[in-house]
């Protein structure tokens, strides 16, 4: 099992970022869960400056911005098949 | 893959710049028949009456509300890519060891340029901390990000003209680099809530597998950006323009000349004021702005209303308690209300 983290104090652009996520994951086939990071000092912890972030295994992929869900899919389809969860 | 998966993507993949043409060509052709194409609609097509009040108002409604939806869509789409070529990440490692006075002209400046979600300030705030960026450079980037923004140019352009837009763009790009600057000047380090500085102690370098979008993506991120914002602000940009088109002939435009015109003093700090508690974006409070400005108030009266509902909101100040004591709450949301009424008085005594 891999862990996915979206990083963000929760307004409108995290929650977009999470609701994408997790429908890339659901189209993938995979069954992690999305984790909210809101925490500024946990955010920080990761390097992360700008949000909304998302993170797999502790391994930023994303800063700053929401990907379009293709993209997406690509992105955490290549991350989460190169390692077994 | 599927192959119309495979197929679409090498579509998408290929040719990005030729997409970027094609729109861009598109976009100027819309632009220069948007008015022969409503003079046809109105006058000719459905043969309204040219010399009628309301056939005039509601050809200036359709001419203006399209004119300022292309202006908005291309304007959004330009930002947005350009934008996707800085990140906070860069703008930290820029600002850092800057002096003063230089550094607060360019945190403004990248303050408008950073794509920058303000309900990121505080992770922001510590991560300037963290790069050793001066305090007063800091607040010039996080006052200038919200206060200059790209929609508010495109809204001041459509309603009022360039003068109007570039006095706003000038004004708050200064205000932003001198309260900055007046702000570092007083040496407030020390009403920095401590946990940022422990938690600046301790934070990872960052830019650690800085991404770079490809073409691809920086365009899909400049067609989400123009489709979040325009199905966000379309209804205020209606009614902005449908409000100026009625009430120029309607409402008495001595009202608001006498109790809120150039001439009374009073009007700029209450407006300020006025808009602090008042939470939206630019686009927003445009349909007020206009209504307001049609009603006979002064321009720099209502811009001073604008940059105080933008700048200065009590969700974004709640944001900055976290990171700020409440002395230097206080003294920042003086500085920049100060700034803000001096430049409604400027320009109330500039525009006429």
């Amino acid at each position: 099992m891999h862990t996915v983290k979206v990083l963000g104090p929760g307004c409108r652009n995290c929650e977009r970022l999470t609701a994408v996520t997790e429908q890339a994951l659901t189209e993938l086939g995979r069954t992690e869960q999305v984790e909210k990071i809101t925490d500024p000092v946990a955010i920080v912890g990761y390097g992360v400056y700008a949000t909304p972030a998302l993170v797999v295994d502790d391994e930023v992929l994303i800063r700053a911005r929401i990907p379009a869900l293709t993209s997406l899919k690509e992105i955490l389809g290549e991350r989460l098949a190169s390692k077994v969860g | 893959m599927s192959s119309v998966a495979l197929r679409a993507r090498r579509v998408r993949g290929t040719h990005p710049f030729v997409w970027l043409a094609v729109g861009a060509l598109a976009w100027v052709v819309f632009y220069h028949w948007l008015l022969p194409f409503w003079d046809w609609v109105c006058w000719t097509l459905l043969g309204l009456p040219a010399d009628a009040r309301w056939a005039e108002a509601l050809h200036f409604f359709l001419y203006d509300t399209t004119k300022i939806l292309l202006l908005l869509v291309g304007i959004i789409f330009v930002v947005r890519v350009l934008r996707s070529f800085i990140s906070l990440e860069r703008t930290r490692q820029l600002l850092g060891g800057k002096r003063e006075g230089v550094g607060n002209v360019l945190a403004a400046s990248l303050g408008v340029a950073t794509p920058f979600c303000s309900c990121s300030a505080v992770p922001a705030f510590i991560g300037f901390v963290a790069a050793g960026v001066p305090l007063g450079v800091t607040l010039s980037f996080l006052i200038a990000s919200p206060l200059v923004n790209e929609i508010a140019i495109v809204l001041l352009y459509g309603l009022f003209g360039y003068k109007i837009a570039a006095l706003y763009i000038v004004a708050g790009l200064s205000l932003a680099i001198v309260a900055g600057f007046i702000l570092g000047r007083l040496h407030l380090e020390r009403y920095v809530e401590s946990w940022v500085l422990e938690a600046a102690a301790v934070a990872p370098g960052g830019a650690q597998g800085e991404l770079r979008p490809t073409w691809d993506e920086r365009i899909e991120l400049g067609i989400d950006e123009v489709r979040t914002i325009i199905g966000r602000v379309w209804p205020y940009l209606l009614a902005a323009v449908a409000l100026g088109a009625l009430i120029h002939g309607w409402v008495p435009t001595d009202f608001f000349t006498q109790v809120a015109g150039p001439g009374n003093p009073l009007a700029v700090p209450v407006a300020v004021l006025v808009g602090v508690p008042l939470y939206s974006n630019a686009a927003g409070v445009m349909p007020l702005v206009e209504a307001l400005h049609a009603s006979g108030m002064a321009m720099g009266t209502l811009l001073a209303f604008m940059m105080s509902v933008v700048a200065l909101s009590l969700p974004e100040l709640v944001l900055l308690r976290r990171v700020l004591r409440p002395q230097l709450l206080a003294t920042y949301v003086g500085v920049v209300a100060s700034g803000i009424i001096l430049i409604g008085f400027l320009f109330n005594a500039v525009i006429q």
